[in-house]
């Protein structure tokens, strides 16, 4: 019970860098593989506030700064590629990713850091079916969900949602539609910096953040967001719990240092076994570029 | 309605389009008919503003379209239907008729875009019965209807079809061809490009014959029809024939 617990907490945060993959991915059609950086500038941000201000400001404000960040990526690197290939597109955002793990070493240096636990401290614990686990877990879970259900509503009942995902199945169509693409691709770019702010704040008490622990956070993300079948933040979310759970499981029969390979390998599987995800729609997958 | 002089674009050092000229009058269906290459394609999307212009005016309304983006143009009242109808292929039937009226949505709201839609359903009862299913399952004649019927949520005062019986059975393009005749009773002004020479000279009020980049010949569709090099080289038909049918 303990493993399957531990499991869906950092299933949970896999989730959530998940979805952040999925915003952009639902209006460009690219993976931003700089997703992972947004959770720790929010996280980092956060914690450098939160000594002069009350936690739940400095979380809203760093967020809102993140947002902002994500709105200079856009504007200053994606605005510029006429041409957005996959391929362009994946190699400048790894390219972003470097520069704001590289920024973030000058800022913030090589100190592991933490924001203080949301309601209690590291020692409190709830009891959930005879395990014992800390109320941030419930913080993170509930944040997933709210983020999920926030979304589904968005894309599925807005226009605004509904005209990112146009611009996502067809730039060309959409802007003929009167459509304006690129304030879309802005518009997606400050969400998933905003979301993955904010998961970066939640998360930040259990898993700590350093300059570069986004990176490891984005492959996992990365490995949910196509198990659960790309631009699906529902499948995205069983997906990321699923990991998180097989990676628990996995550290009580293999050892420690097998639990990255093992999700590496879960996600080569995908890849060559279903690449529209467990839970994507063959259907929709057939019809999507990437 | 639409004015078009000495018009060239292209993409980047490759030139199409070498100064073309044409107009629409309002209530008018205009074909343009040409080989494949002529640049047909490459003059709607410069009109739509999808190909930036080098030189050249395009008067819509006595506004110039040349420097607006793609949604301006659409929002001036000008929409393109483009080659291979590009629906929105994972989105629903009716999320792609509510997309097409994205710019008039902010200020009529709602029940403004319901209403068309349900005009758009008396147009094409197929898509009433597909509402829910998503376009790209479409059959390509069903597709052709859905982006027509998308490009019309937008009220467009002009449309632009290019190749719209591009792939389609033959009793298909019958239908898509009939279609574009009741649109033209309502009162819409239709420019439309063409392959089928036979089919769109047949719907048209007047033509235009474009050849490597240049406009070779106009006149009224008749004209046109009559014609022995159109025969010739856009009807199929044999020198043979031309000759018979002159003796």
């Amino acid at each position: 019970m303990q493993y399957l617990l531990s499991g869906i907490t950092t299933g949970s945060i896999y989730a959530i860098v998940a979805i952040g993959f999925n915003i952009i991915y639902n209006t460009t059609g690219i993976i931003n593989f700089a997703q992972g950086e947004f959770l720790m500038l929010g996280g980092m941000i956060s914690i450098s506030l939160c000594s002069v201000m009350p936690l739940p400001l400095a979380i809203a404000l760093a967020v809102a700064v993140t947002a902002a960040v994500g709105y200079c990526i856009e504007l200053l690197f994606v605005r510029w590629i006429h041409n957005p290939t996959v391929l362009r597109m994946v190699v400048m955002t790894i390219g972003i990713s470097i520069l704001i793990r590289e920024i973030a070493l000058h800022v913030w240096d090589e100190k592991v850091r933490s924001l203080p636990y949301f309601t209690g401290n590291e020692v409190t614990s709830v009891s959930i079916l005879g395990a014992r686990i800390s109320p941030q877990i419930l913080w993170v879970l509930g944040t997933c969900a709210l983020i999920v259900v926030l979304l589904n509503l968005f894309y599925g009942r807005t226009l605004l949602g509904k005209a990112m995902r146009a611009c996502s199945a067809n730039r060309m169509a959409a802007s003929l539609c009167g459509i304006n693409a690129g304030r879309m691709v802005t518009v997606s770019f400050m969400l998933s910096a905003a979301i993955g702010a904010l998961a970066g704040c939640v998360i930040s008490p259990m898993t700590q953040t350093q300059y570069d622990c986004g990176t490891s956070l984005a492959i996992k993300g990365f490995t949910a967001a196509i198990f659960g079948g790309l631009g699906s933040s529902s499948g995205a979310v069983i997906a990321g719990l699923l990991i998180g759970v097989i990676e628990a499981v996995s550290i009580s029969v293999l050892p420690l240092a097998y639990k990255d390979a093992v999700t590496l390998t879960l996600l080569l599987l995908i890849l060559v076994v279903r690449p529209s995800g467990l839970f994507g729609s063959r259907e929709a997958g057939a019809l999507k570029e990437f | 309605m639409l004015r078009i002089r000495n018009l060239e674009s292209g993409y980047g050092s490759l030139r199409v389009l070498k100064g073309i000229s044409l107009h629409v009058n309002s209530g008018e269906i205009v074909t343009i008919i040409g080989a494949n290459g002529a640049g047909k394609t490459t003059l709607l999307e410069t009109i739509a503003g999808v190909v930036a212009a080098s030189s050249g005016e395009i008067l819509f309304d006595g506004r110039d379209l040349v420097t607006l983006s793609p949604e301006r143009i659409v929002a001036a009242g000008c929409s393109l239907v483009p080659e291979g109808r590009q629906v929105f292929a994972p989105m629903t039937v009716r999320e792609n008729l509510v997309l097409g009226a994205y710019i008039r949505s902010g200020r009529e709201g709602k029940a403004a875009v319901a209403e068309d839609i349900d005009a758009i359903h008396r147009h094409f009862p197929i898509l009433k019965e597909r509402d829910g299913q998503l376009a790209g399952t479409l059959s390509g004649g069903e597709q052709q209807m859905l982006a027509i019927g998308r490009a019309l949520m937008a009220r467009p005062r002009l449309i632009m079809l290019d190749e719209p019986s591009m792939g389609l059975a033959p009793i298909i393009v019958r239908g898509i061809f009939e279609i574009i005749g009741r649109l033209r009773a309502e009162g819409n002004t239709i420019l439309l490009v063409e392959q089928n020479a036979m089919a769109s000279l047949g719907i048209a009020d007047r033509g235009y014959v474009m050849e490597t980049g240049q406009i070779v010949l106009e006149g009224t569709a008749r004209e046109l029809m009559e014609n022995h090099d159109v025969q010739r080289a856009y009807l199929g038909k044999e020198y043979r024939s031309i000759g018979e049918g002159r003796g």
